[in-house]
């Protein structure tokens, strides 16, 4: 299945947030969005999942989702957003309870995805008993529940420290190896796009538009032994974006 | 008490190497545990109170001994007329409360989740909740009868809206982060109202309870001083009326236990609801 955001323009009251921004998922791809804070990141996320609708342009999807796919699109949010009345299990029974599955097939499911995002033992805690890192497997499990054509991630690993991103990051390439899922993953964190990112699309400052886009072609595995030769692609894309950055702190919001 | 320790710390001389403690300028502003303070408490000014009607400083007839109370609750019990009077009471205060708490929260969900019950409902509730329902007692007589009718009526009226303001704002309270989760993953509304938004407003409705309760115990006493036959109420005017003070008493304390029994069960509620929360 393929995800195509076509020449997107999105205001809030006055202010132009996004203007004219396309691009394309592929199957199997995963494409990283960086930008400089405020630059409509976040909200063109919503609109490619259906959460909020562009002003101008269209999110378009084409091909078949997978066979039993509960949610083509499904979103992973940097807040977790677990339910915190229910437990790891409760939480990922949560998104298929609404699709008429058995019982049985669906502690059946619940099993599964808990076991390949190891988290079997944690089925019946709490939210509040994990750590932010366990809490964002939960939220990787639940995606993986419904069988998602593509994950739509909004800075999931930025509410975490930097120990517990890499340990993600790490299971999110071996979770990708096995799966070949595809992503759009909006973060502000360079070193996360250059380790995860197909493509990265550098978004400018307010209003958004699309600045350059990065194409890496090393494999997702190999990465974490190249980190050299990342760097180099990092300090590349930073280049693009420093001076916009630097504007976008300078500026005076007036969105909230 | 931080100063103290910080004033101790601070006179600390230095030793041979000119060497000194860092001054402790933490603690304090922390409240520990102290265990049965509060029966002490208690037991003291009943024992004083006690002592001072014994002793004739305190007029029998300003404020009777607490024995005396004693005595006019032991043969309330005696008579059974405590049955009685308890059992109308309670009666009324679980079926006007009840009633009133399930119309609160139902009209306090849709005053949270659509916007023409928000626009429609939430002026008529602000203009009514600050009316004293006592007022009121005279119209519910005539609409429900002064048998239990008007009674029952005073105490819905009186935690309907209480509870109203506490649901929709619990509602208005839900983690939108958490709506749009279940949005996202495709939930219907139905479920997302009853997975998601009942379950976190819940902690804002059960303290609207706390609230409510109270305001039913009062407003039971002030419905069953008129027209009542049996009830603490009822109980409490009689005994005033006749100027059986140890009867008054005898009833205050009644109310009081009763209160703190109702606030204890809600605990008990909130930590079988509320568990995920500790």
């Amino acid at each position: 299945m393929q995800l195509t955001l076509h020449d997107i323009s999105h205001r809030y009251g006055g202010t132009t947030v996004l203007d004219g921004v396309s691009l394309t998922v592929d199957d199997g791809e995963i494409v990283c969005i960086v930008g400089p804070s405020g630059c409509g990141k976040s909200t063109l996320l919503r609109i490619a999942g259906g959460l909020e609708k562009p002003d101008g342009g269209a999110a378009l999807l084409s091909g078949a989702a997978p066979e039993g796919s509960l949610n083509p699109l499904t979103y992973i949010f940097q807040d977790f957003a677990l339910l915190p009345w229910r437990t790891v299990e409760g939480n990922v029974s949560l998104v298929l309870e609404d699709h008429g599955i058995a019982a049985s097939e669906r502690a059946a499911i619940i099993a599964d995805v808990l076991s390949r995002t190891n988290l079997s033992d944690f089925a019946r805690a709490l939210p509040r008993q994990l750590s932010g890192g366990m809490k964002q497997r939960v939220a990787i499990a639940r995606a993986l529940a419904v069988k998602p054509a593509i994950l739509l991630m909004d800075e999931p690993l930025s509410a975490l420290d930097s120990q517990t991103r890499e340990l993600l990051m790490d299971d999110l390439v071996a979770l990708w190896s096995r799966e070949r899922f595809s992503a759009c993953y909006v973060t502000h964190n360079l070193n996360e796009a250059v380790r995860l990112g197909r493509r990265i699309i550098v978004l400018s400052r307010r209003p958004g538009r699309i600045r350059d886009v990065v194409e890496i072609d090393m494999p997702l595995a190999e990465r974490v032994d190249r980190l050299a030769e990342l760097e180099l692609l990092q300090r590349r894309v930073w280049d693009i974006m420093r001076e916009e950055a630097r504007e976008a702190d300078r500026e005076i919001s007036d969105v909230a | 008490m931080s100063h103290e320790a910080a004033a101790r710390d601070t006179a600390n001389t230095p030793d041979d190497a000119g060497q000194r403690p860092v001054p402790f300028r933490g603690g304090g502003f922390v409240h520990r545990p102290l265990g049965p303070v509060a029966p002490v408490v208690f037991l003291a000014i009943l024992a004083l109170w006690e002592l001072g009607s014994r002793s004739g400083f305190i007029s029998p007839i300003a404020l009777p001994a607490p024995s005396a109370a004693f005595a006019a609750l032991a043969d309330l019990f005696k008579t059974g007329m405590l049955w009685k009077h308890l059992g109308a009471s309670l009666y009324r205060l679980a079926l006007g409360w009840t009633l009133g708490s399930l119309l609160g929260i139902a009209v306090g969900l849709a005053v949270g989740l659509f916007s023409l019950a928000r626009a429609g409902l939430l002026p008529l509730v602000s203009a009514l909740f600050p009316v004293p329902k006592i007022a009121l007692l005279p119209l519910f007589i005539i609409w429900f009868g002064i048998g239990e009718g008007s009674k029952v009526a005073t105490i819905l009226f009186g935690t309907f809206f209480p509870t109203v303001i506490a649901t929709y704002a619990g509602v208005d309270n839900v983690d939108r982060g958490l709506i749009r989760m279940g949005q996202s993953f495709g939930l219907g509304w139905l479920s997302i109202v009853r997975k998601i938004i009942v379950p976190g407003a819940m902690p804002a409705i059960l303290s609207g309870f706390r609230i409510s309760a109270s305001i039913a115990i009062v407003l039971l006493v002030a419905a069953e001083m008129i027209g009542a036959e049996f009830g603490i109420g009822a109980y409490i005017l009689m005994a005033g009326a006749l100027f059986a003070l140890d009867q008054l008493i005898a009833g205050v304390a009644l109310l009081s236990v009763l209160g703190l029994v109702i606030a204890w069960l809600i605990g008990k509620l909130e930590k079988r609801l509320l568990s995920w929360r500790m």
